[in-house]
């Protein structure tokens, strides 16, 4: 079984975003990028599948400008075993990344894709089960376990009021949540070893898939800042505070 | 113009959020419509029936949609598709699972975890954990959106006296099956909803020691949360996690016990009305967003507290 490893280039989860003075998006420049931590841990997954031998190739895919193509080297670096990278602006939304990948799918033939919950850029929590719907899959999403015997695929998922257990069809689209596993990370020989890995280069227009976006950005800004609070000197002086001053309890 | 509505329940019950996301409807303006998709969902029809504003209350009832699987869902929705400008469900686990699935199957691009509407076809939501509010416009045929519950002042859940209507076309797309559920359960209020949250972190120590917090929670009516460090490390069960992956919560008041303050965790909390944050490391970024700090270790503040609250 090969399984496919969508992985998102972002903004490093430590780095403060800055909005740009014109309101058109976020300031990316000279600004430290990572691969979203929730493909992190798709990768490792992916990783430990073929480790116990349920899978036989790791391919990871990475969506966006060239830059990208660190991203796949960090999951090749992890252990991938290879990349395929497609041109595309950095933006794009998750219906045109569904469709990209559901092509790639069809080109690779996988067993499963695995892919994060949600990228910590634009937060949409989408690719996922668009893909899902695409594909006509069965999707496990928010997984915080995953053990597949056969054609099926027992998935633990992290829901609002706890935890829910399904059992869902292979092939399917699982979306990991943070405690599925840790991510491990790449040894300075692995990291060399990825440098000789193969790594496919498309466009949009090879896999014949239209990535106009439908929505439209009006502005992008800064959420008003809370005004500055006080330190208190103890409890009493707190509890005070909440009853006279904030009046909340 | 009209609006469907996916009506969010629990055991039986009409969740409380769903009301929020009708209160988000009610401001795009048009007949909105509740979609009330389960097994044996009687109750939940009637109260559906019974929030103010409601013009018509659909009724799926099918063994298939008994625990929401989004392969069967989805689908259905789509067959209800035709007559609406905008389709909506709360951004819960479940409106989260299955919409965008939803606008795939529609070919049309999700508007995820809207904040504030400022016409039919412009919603602003926040990017970057809360850390930007991107304001975006969409010409599809069909908005498709998730509501954060939070932005929205709940709606009156009585008053209205919607018609029921039964819609059939439910069917198993035989692709998952739902195995069982493992709920927390507490006499506690909801997170999401409750007026206080006193929430501990990595401080804590040791999951034992969250019964500080619960004693305290009890005394205030308050719901006990954690930061994802707590959660990591086994201290509570996931459901109790407040940040960008997990719950975002608006209330009263939240007491952040223990807690540095990562933005993934503010992106929970920070719209709280009062924040207040006890933790020994005066350095700590939780200081910056609470209004009420104190520098103190926990084990002695907190049991402080309890006594002093009475």
């Amino acid at each position: 079984m090969k399984v496919l490893v969508p992985v998102k280039r972002v903004i490093d989860y430590n780095v403060k975003v800055r909005v740009k003075a014109d309101q058109s998006g976020v300031e990316l420049a000279n600004v430290k990028m990572a691969m979203n931590p929730f493909d992190e841990i798709a990768v490792e997954q992916a990783l430990r599948l073929r480790e116990a031998g349920t899978a036989e190739e790791v391919i990871a895919v990475s969506i966006g400008p060239a830059q990208n193509q660190e991203t796949i080297r960090t999951a090749l670096a992890m252990g991938a075993d290879r990349g395929i990278h497609i041109e595309a602006p950095h933006d794009i939304e998750p219906l045109a990344v569904a469709k990209l990948l559901k092509a790639v799918v069809a080109q690779e033939n996988p067993g499963i894709v695995l892919v994060g919950k949600q990228a910590i850029d634009d937060d949409c929590n989408q690719t996922g089960q668009m893909l899902a719907a695409l594909l006509g899959w069965a999707q496990g999403t928010f997984a915080s376990a995953l053990e597949i015997a056969g054609d099926k695929a027992k998935v633990i998922r992290e829901v609002d009021g706890g935890l829910e257990h399904i059992e869902i069809n292979m092939p399917a689209i699982v979306t990991v949540d943070l405690r599925l596993n840790e991510p491990r990370y790449a040894s300075l020989p692995n990291i060399m070893k990825a440098k000789k890995k193969p790594l496919d280069s498309l466009t949009a227009g090879d896999l014949g898939v239209d990535i106009a976006p439908r929505l439209s950005i009006v502005k992008v800004e800064e959420p008003t800042a809370r005004a500055a609070g006080i330190k208190v000197g103890d409890v009493q002086e707190l509890v005070s505070k909440l009853k006279n001053e904030a009046k909340v309890i | 113009m009209s609006i469907l509505i996916l009506c969010d329940h629990e055991n039986g019950q009409l969740s409380p959020v769903t009301l929020n996301a009708v209160s988000a409807a009610s401001q795009i303006g048009g007949e909105m419509h509740l979609l009330v998709a389960g097994d044996q969902t009687g109750n939940v029809a009637k109260a559906a029936a019974s929030i103010a504003g409601i013009a018509k209350v659909l009724v799926a009832d099918d063994k298939s949609l008994e625990n929401g699987l989004a392969e069967n869902l989805a689908p259905l929705m789509q067959s209800l598709s035709g007559s609406y400008s905008h389709m909506m469900a709360a951004a819960t686990t479940t409106g989260k699972n299955v919409m965008p699935r939803l606008a795939a199957l529609l070919d049309v691009m999700q508007i995820s975890d809207i904040i504030k509407i400022d016409d039919v076809n412009t919603f602003q939501r926040p990017i970057y954990a809360g850390n930007a509010l991107s304001t975006v416009s969409s010409n599809e045929a069909i908005k498709v959106i998730t509501v954060r519950g939070t932005a929205f002042e709940a709606v009156a859940a009585e008053g209205g006296n919607a018609a029921i209507e039964p819609v059939a076309g439910a069917s198993d797309a035989g692709l998952s099956a739902y195995v069982k559920s493992e709920l927390s359960s507490s006499e506690r209020p909801e997170l999401t909803s409750a007026p206080i949250v006193i929430s501990g972190g990595r401080g804590m120590q040791d999951g034992a020691n969250f019964a500080m917090l619960e004693k305290i929670a009890d005394k205030l009516g308050a719901a006990v949360g954690a930061s994802r460090a707590a959660v990591d490390a086994g201290f509570v069960p996931n459901d109790y996690q407040v940040g960008q992956t997990g719950k975002v919560v608006a209330p009263d008041l939240y007491v952040a016990v223990g807690i540095s303050g990562a933005i993934q965790h503010l992106a929970g909390m920070k719209d709280s009305k009062v924040i207040v944050a006890i933790n020994k490391d005066d350095e700590a970024p939780i200081f910056q967003v609470a209004d009420y700090g104190l520098v103190a270790d926990l084990f002695d503040a907190v049991p402080a507290l309890e006594k002093e609250l009475g």
